[in-house]
């Protein structure tokens, strides 16, 4: 009888948990297409919160109820996080990728249930995508390349700090600036991953630092890196030109203080929202554009 | 069968699972659909296969951190030669040979070398981790077009009789490895070697071999996972598995195997791992924010371990 009991307990204790954390139960006559999910690769980023909170404000104008679910950068999860929105019978499903490649299998999935995909900052390789939001990324890798090769009048040795390998957010902006170089007297002497994290950046700059005695500018691929390589180089009592990507708040805080030399300014709180009025048009079935670019924007001070 | 303090003891979990089902199913009735019922299996497919081999080495008195970074190092391994042109059928066995003998590795330092296995698995786990991204260079090995690809794509995705491949895997895992644990003599040295170790070498057996032996079988069904994995994914993630070695010990303790070793059983490390894995998918279904989700799983698994230990 005791042990039956305890398991009880444990139930209602579950129970409590669950009631305790959980938002109100969804309406049953609401329809199937009120409810849209997005996927997001990471919240410890200050970049992708801001996209998802542009996306929740926006949804809450139309009228959607919006699931979010975290992937904590595993595409693992990812892939579980779509299967639950697919079983879910969301209207649409908004991903922002934690790797363009890994991605594919569940897209194919969603695809499969014939529920639309849209892809938010990072592209998808492959599966059928209704449309794909992102800021221009290779005009905001040459907008920083291009303040570089100004600051520096076309001539240094600098660093490039990639973000996660793969992504097309790292392959767009590190192409964007190696164009941007081309043809002056600029030299990359190091290129190396931190991630988009701004404690891989601290590490990785730390060992450039170490590694190569020149350095007069870096390039990171987002701010978080940028602050990362920042703390580093403060460190070492060198002085090297900080350009980072993203302007989030830390960042265009460093910028005004002098810190940091520039960053470029995104606008996810503008991605997150078009994706949310984008999959409102694809509800109501009207043709949407297969890429739609975000502006951005230089910050310097 | 002697394992379990009386007959309703070995039951708890599965009575536990079953009213945490229907707690969740009256909280949202999606939850008991055909097909998410197949969704929790197949996501905890990955899971169960991991804490079954980490039953083994539980249940020997032992503990695998290692899981995780032998679950990347296969897949990657597989991944790499199915790029290469190899068959599939090569690349898994090959994958598959390398877990084990990864996991056997770890066995001999921790049986010969006398380490213990904390320290030893924590060991394998980091150098492993790091061979990893040796091996693939920090980036993901992606699947093409190449020979292997088409078969090795249905191992992780398809379906037989309307059931996934990878829920079949999980239980012919579960199958063989609850003959072997109840009715082989292995079986019966792992829970004695668990039980008393010092007893079990004194009546005669090959304390050394056994200790080989259930590591090696942690690293096969690590390997196991990481190719269920990598095909689902359609590619070897360099960082993969980080963190899986805490959910397989979950599993383990939450279904009654005693992390003292010798008693236990992998009914219970199936069960275990389905409520893990209904935990997952409820708290996904039922739109918990990500952050409250860790919070809840900790503490539903430290419910559970309280209410068992209360019992015994």
């Amino acid at each position: 009888m005791k042990k039956i009991f305890s398991v009880l307990l444990v139930g209602v204790l579950l129970l409590g948990l669950l009631v305790g954390c959980a938002p109100e139960a969804p309406q049953m006559n609401e329809t199937e297409t009120a409810k849209i999910g997005l996927v997001i690769s990471t919240l410890s980023n200050p970049f992708f919160v801001t996209l998802k909170e542009g996306a929740e404000a926006k949804a809450k104008e139309i009228g959607f109820e919006l699931i979010v679910l975290d992937s904590q950068n595993d595409p693992a999860k990812e892939l579980a996080n779509i299967e639950d929105l697919i079983t879910k019978k969301v209207g649409v499903i908004l991903v922002n990728p934690t790797d363009s490649d890994s991605v594919v299998n569940a897209i194919k999935l969603a695809n499969d249930a014939k529920i639309p995909v849209i892809t938010l900052d990072r592209g998808s390789n492959g599966g059928e995508v209704a449309t794909h939001i992102a800021s221009d990324n290779v005009a905001g890798g040459k907008m920083a390349g291009q303040y570089i090769v100004e600051q520096l009048k076309g001539k240094g040795k600098v660093v490039e700090l990639e973000g996660i390998a793969g992504t097309s957010a790292a392959r767009d902006r590190g192409e964007g600036f190696n164009e941007s170089i081309k043809g002056t007297e600029i030299t990359v002497v190091a290129k190396q991953t931190a991630d988009f994290d701004r404690t891989k950046g601290l590490n990785v700059m730390e060992n450039i630092l170490q590694a190569q005695q020149e350095i007069t500018a870096v390039f990171a691929h987002n701010d978080e890196m940028a602050l990362g390589a920042l703390k580093a180089i403060e460190a070492s009592g060198r002085e090297i030109m900080v350009v980072g990507f993203d302007a989030t708040d830390d960042a265009v805080a460093a910028v005004k203080e002098g810190k940091m030399a520039a960053t470029v300014a995104q606008q996810p709180d503008k991605i997150g929202s078009l994706g949310i009025e984008m999959a409102d048009r694809v509800i109501k079935g009207e043709a949407v554009e297969s890429f739609i670019p975000v502006d951005l924007k230089l910050v310097t001070e | 069968m002697k394992i379990g303090k009386n007959e309703l003891g070995k039951f708890r979990p599965i009575i536990g699972l079953l009213l945490f089902s229907v707690v969740i199913s009256l909280l949202n009735p999606q939850f008991l659909t055909f097909s998410n019922i197949i969704n929790v299996f197949r996501q905890t497919s990955i899971n169960s296969i991991i804490a079954v081999g980490m039953t083994f080495v539980i249940l020997s008195g032992g503990i695998d951190l290692s899981v995780g970074s032998v679950l990347a190092f296969s897949g990657a391994i597989c991944a790499s030669l199915i790029v290469a042109g190899a068959s599939t059928f090569s690349a898994v066995v090959l994958a598959l040979i390398v877990g084990t003998i990864v996991g056997g590795m770890t066995g001999v330092i921790i049986s010969k070398g006398k380490v213990q296995p904390f320290i030893a698995t924590l060991v394998t786990m980091t150098v492993l981790r790091g061979a990893t991204l040796v091996f693939t260079d920090g980036k993901p090995v992606t699947l093409g077009n190449q020979v292997g690809v088409e078969l090795f794509f249905k191992f992780g995705n398809a379906s037989i009789a309307g059931i996934p491949i990878p829920i079949l895997t999980m239980f012919i895992v579960f199958a063989f490895s609850y003959y072997i644990l109840t009715q082989t003599r292995l079986g019966r040295y792992v829970y004695a070697l668990g039980g008393n170790e010092v007893t079990a070498k004194l009546s005669g057996i090959s304390v050394g071999k056994i200790k080989v032996t259930v590591y090696a079988i942690s690293g096969l069904l690590a390997a196991l996972a990481g190719i269920i994995l990598t095909s689902r994914l359609s590619s070897a993630q360099p960082n993969a598995g980080m963190g899986y070695e805490l959910d397989a010990i979950a599993a383990v303790v939450l279904g009654g195997t005693s992390l003292a070793g010798g008693m236990g059983s992998v009914l219970g490390t199936i069960t275990g791992a389905l409520i893990i894995g209904i935990l997952n998918n409820a708290l996904n279904i039922l739109n918990v924010s990500s952050y409250y989700q860790m919070m809840v799983k900790g503490l539903v698994i430290l419910a559970a371990v309280l209410v068992d230990r209360k019992n015994k």
